[in-house]
């Protein structure tokens, strides 16, 4: 269950957002600057909304009412950011272990490495990694924080046509074996159609609609990428 | 009518820089009785007393740069990520060593640390003190170096990625963490030529030095303070070259290092943007 209630002030824009969704997989759509991505960042904890409720899976992770507003490191979830954020000084080992938890167990890193298809690029540094793979592994590293939710800030953006193919069968399968509730911020809306159970519409930081994505493939225009729905 | 502390403390310096004139007039014994400019061992490059200078200057320039680093990593830190009341005057203040005259460094040194300081009168009722020591002369190093880490460390904090550090916050790091994996090791070139600087401030500190800790051989008698003893003295000439050219090959090696960071990080920052 995701409970959105936000009020957001960055300079001359604002954002007042609320919305309530028991989809699996819902996708904040809009045209770029409509506020999605700092929808994202406040759910995070890297933005702090002026007022409002942020809830997921009913963890309370913002409240101005009652005075909550729990630190970015203990919100316990995966962020996968468009620009992925590696650690360039880090192997990728390194990296797909910075956030595991002390507990976790180590068969959890052999099937994320496995899934992911990591194997060969664990000593690699993320400079020596193509745009895919970078991708592939800021998904593996979020996985293994482990999550009790996914957020994924454009997870296909800037990718060319094979990378895109490649990162999003990696993310169905994801959606296959993890139970996890997941929040993607898109603009395309192949990358919706492809992911989401549900979207919500946002413009000039407003939501339009809340819709099922049949109702939104419906009324969306014709894909740029149509092998991408293919794949979904 | 009694003194107010601060003019016992400027009384105490005085007694203190007669302490010093005491110290300097056997320092120049020392010249005559050991040799200082003639060469008592002909195949080596230096003189005893040039090389007991020359390892002392690493020795006070070492201690001194590394005792002065946790501190001028935090300020820098503070510098480079937080917002404050009164942080351009914070700032000012850590520059100073910078700016005033070396002297003047020395003078409030001897003030605060000197055998009748405020601080120093509890150094040597601790048995810690450090006046006419060569620990006095790794603190005069430590604070005149202390602004080029700041200025250098600052410099390397800024140029880190911002939104890194929030990945790793995301990933649950808290505030050291985040600072000991992401922020100071992508900050590692900035640091590396941010000590080389400084070591060679701190190996060519002169005016606060000898103002505060004299010049006493094998104590506080470092390279430049053998150096200009030697400028001098007649028939010093060639120990002065001498010294002259091992502080010149000390600077270029240190500026090197410090070039070399710079550049190759300025170039891996150009790459990123690109």
């Amino acid at each position: 269950m995701i409970e959105l209630d936000l009020a957001l002030q960055r300079g001359e824009f604002s954002l007042e957002l609320a919305l309530q969704s028991s989809a699996r997989a819902l996708a904040l759509f809009g045209p770029s600057g409509c506020g999605k991505t700092s929808t994202l960042l406040a759910i995070a904890g890297l933005l702090r909304p002026q007022r409002g409720r942020i809830a997921i899976n009913d963890h309370v992770l913002f409240d101005s009412q009652a005075g909550v507003d729990v630190a970015t490191a203990r919100r316990d979830l995966g962020v996968v950011f468009q620009d992925a954020r590696l650690f360039p000084h880090l192997t990728v080992r390194e990296n797909l272990r910075y956030g595991m938890p002390r507990s976790a167990a180590s068969q959890a890193y052999d099937d994320v490495v496995q899934l992911l298809q990591l194997a060969a690029l664990l000593k690699r540094r993320p400079g020596q990694l193509s745009g895919g793979q970078i991708r592939r592994v800021a998904i593996g590293r979020a996985l293994l924080r482990q999550p009790h939710a996914l957020l994924l800030d454009e997870p296909l953006a800037n990718l060319h046509r094979e990378a895109r193919v490649e990162v999003l069968e990696h993310l169905h399968g994801l959606k296959r074996e993890f139970a996890l509730t997941t929040i993607l911020v898109s603009h395309q809306p192949d990358e919706v159609i492809a992911l989401a159970d549900q979207v919500a519409r946002i413009e000039d930081g407003r939501l339009v609609a809340l819709e099922d994505v049949e109702t939104f493939q419906a009324s969306a225009k014709p894909p740029d990428a149509p092998h991408l729905c293919a794949a979904g | 009518m009694t003194k107010s502390g601060f003019a016992n403390a400027l009384a105490g310096a005085k007694d203190d820089l007669l302490f010093f004139a005491f110290f300097a007039s056997f320092a120049d014994n020392d010249f005559a009785e050991t040799g200082f400019y003639r060469d008592t061992r002909p195949m080596s490059l230096l003189t005893q007393a040039e090389t007991v200078a020359l390892a002392l200057s690493f020795k006070i320039a070492l201690v001194g740069v590394f005792c002065s680093l946790p501190v001028a990593i935090g300020c820098a830190w503070l510098l480079a990520r937080k917002r404050f009341f009164g942080k351009p005057l914070f700032e000012g203040l850590l520059l100073l060593p910078l700016i005033l005259p070396p002297v003047v460094t020395g003078y409030i040194l001897l003030i605060m640390f000197g055998h009748h300081g405020a601080i120093g009168r509890w150094l040597d009722a601790a048995g810690l003190s450090i006046a006419f020591r060569w620990t006095g002369a790794a603190l005069a190093a430590a604070v005149m170096a202390f602004p080029l880490l700041v200025v250098a460390l600052r410099n390397a904090f800024e140029s880190v990625d911002r939104r890194l550090e929030n990945a790793a916050a995301t990933l649950g790091a808290g505030a050291w963490r985040i600072f000991f994996s992401v922020t100071l090791p992508l900050s590692l070139r900035g640091l590396v030529a941010g000590l080389a600087l400084a070591f060679a401030r701190a190996f060519g500190e002169f005016g606060a030095t000898i103002t505060f800790v004299s010049s006493i051989p094998g104590q506080t008698r470092t390279l430049p303070i053998a150096l200009y003893e030697l400028i001098s003295t007649p028939g010093g000439e060639g120990g002065a070259l001498r010294l002259a050219l091992v502080a010149v090959i000390v600077a270029l090696l240190a500026g090197l290092i410090a070039a070399l960071m710079l550049l190759r990080g300025g170039e891996r920052g150009a790459g990123a943007e690109a």
